[in-house]
């Protein structure tokens, strides 16, 4: 996961909310609770680096935290929230 | 990770938009559906205009609405229905409309197919004539079949089976899944509410107490593939597994009903004053409606449990639900008509012995056809000033 590059998937649409932002897929009409601030600002920087490590780092995510990020973007590739 | 508040909490907080907007486009209806929530058969003159809808589908786009639901009446009567459909679906606003099926033909199956982002909801309450008919009128069971054909042979994809359990229909449940996994299609089950006309049919309609015990078991089994609007979340005390969904009332928080005036509802099945938050129509619109109408606000703050405050399930069912309760006269910090431990039908019985009859409030903005009488004998008039 952390040397893959991955991108918000088109698709997708962020609404920002008071616990993070809901997520929406136009194409499988799936709707995710992205439950924290920081899980959003790394999903929008993700396109802006050549790997999740890359952008973890960029985002100042500490590296304690970097399992827990891990497992969010995961769920989020595997509902085709990330490409 | 710091860890924030449940998610559930959060969203008992409100969103800053909605996550599931009802929109009734029109409260015309072909049918006299017995459980009609909105009451519908005539229009109402002072349904939005064309360009009244536009400007509210504008601000849906504003606040970052993804998807609208939309309803009625039945909403293909409007005859600017494809207009708006392309304009909310033009604007990125997804939606996914219910109907009856009865202006589905092969044409407009055809048109429906060829657009993105749009899902249909085919309502059928029977898995035959006699058990669909009955509730929904005569012919009505035709009319859908025939529609759910036209859009199979379109190839419009998963379209949805919408199915109101009832007291009738809830040993059809494997039949209505096998009839939508027969068309391709997915299969939605909500619950029978006393709104609208089923204020006066939910008594004869309603789920018996074994029997939710039956729909709840076969949720468990079937859930994950079937959509139910999260709408059974009162059955949550019957077992420690939790139904698929997020268990809570979204009245006000996550939902709400525009309905076909442009008045702003907490939900779809509460058309009453009490429930009534404002209109689009007013200074500031829906948004303003949606993020500080009084109701609103209230409605997120937190509820009380009331008189179900000592009952161990109350974490589960959450006391149920709010028009439930309303509809049938029952407190609403107290125990939903359906309780399935019982304290509902007491409460019922309790309220019922008093002042000779229980006095639930009547739903309001009845736009049902007048009743069908036998034509009087023809008695000569004269008209003239008096």
């Amino acid at each position: 996961m952390l040397d893959r590059h991955l991108v918000l998937n088109p698709q997708v649409a962020l609404r920002p909310e008071p616990f993070g932002a809901l997520a929406y897929h136009y194409g499988n009409r799936k709707l995710i609770f992205l439950k924290h601030p920081d899980v959003v600002r790394v999903v929008q920087a993700l396109g802006g680096h050549d790997t999740v490590a890359d952008t973890l780092r960029a985002c100042d995510i500490d590296e304690a935290r970097w399992p827990s990020f891990e497992k969010a973007l995961s769920s989020l590739n595997d509902s085709e929230m990330l490409v | 990770m710091t860890q924030p508040a449940a998610l559930v909490e959060q969203l008992k907080g409100g969103l800053d938009a909605p996550i599931c907007l009802t929109w009734e486009l029109t409260y015309a209806c072909n049918l006299e559906c017995v459980h009609c929530l909105s009451s519908s058969g005539r229009r109402d003159p002072r349904e939005l205009t064309t360009d009244e809808a536009k400007a509210v589908l504008d601000e849906l786009q504003a606040l970052q609405v993804f998807y609208i639901n939309i309803g009625g009446g039945e909403p293909m009567i409007r005859r600017d229905f494809f207009e708006l459909l392309e304009y909310s679906i033009g604007l990125g606003i997804g939606v996914k409309f219910s109907t009856n099926g009865a202006f589905i033909d092969a044409a407009k199956a055809k048109r429906l197919a060829e657009m993105d982002y749009l899902d249909i909801q085919i309502s059928l309450d029977g898995t035959d004539a006699p058990t669909n008919d009955a509730v929904r009128g005569d012919g009505s069971y035709a009319t859908a079949v025939r529609a759910m054909e036209h859009l199979r042979d379109a190839d419009f994809g998963p379209f949805k089976i919408s199915v109101v359990v009832t007291r009738h229909n809830v040993d059809q449940l494997d039949e209505f899944k096998a009839l939508a996994d027969s068309f391709g299609a997915q299969l939605r089950v909500t619950r029978l509410r006393p709104s609208g006309r089923g204020a006066d049919s939910w008594h004869d309609l309603h789920p018996t107490n074994a029997q939710q015990r039956q729909i709840y078991d076969w949720l468990v089994v079937n859930g994950d593939n079937v959509l139910t609007g999260d709408s059974f979340f009162h059955l949550n005390a019957l077992w420690e597994e939790p139904l698929p969904g997020l268990n809570m009332c979204g009245a006000g928080r996550v939902v709400c009903l525009i309905d076909p005036i442009g008045d702003v509802y907490a939900c779809p099945f509460v058309i009453h004053d009490e429930f009534k938050a404002g209109s689009v129509r007013d200074e500031g619109g829906f948004a303003n409606v949606w993020k500080h109408s009084d109701l609103f606000t209230e409605l997120r703050e937190p509820q009380s449990a009331g008189a179900c405050a000592s009952c161990g399930s109350y974490d589960a069912c959450q006391g149920g639900c709010m028009a439930a309760k309303f509809f049938t006269g029952l407190p609403l910090d107290g125990p939903d008509p359906e309780c399935v431990s019982g304290h509902g039908e007491a409460a019922l019985l309790a309220a019922s012995s008093l002042n000779g009859g229980i006095s639930a409030p009547r739903p309001m903005m009845d736009h049902s056809k007048p009743a069908r009488v036998a034509a009087p004998e023809r008695v000569p008039v004269t008209i003239g000033r008096r």
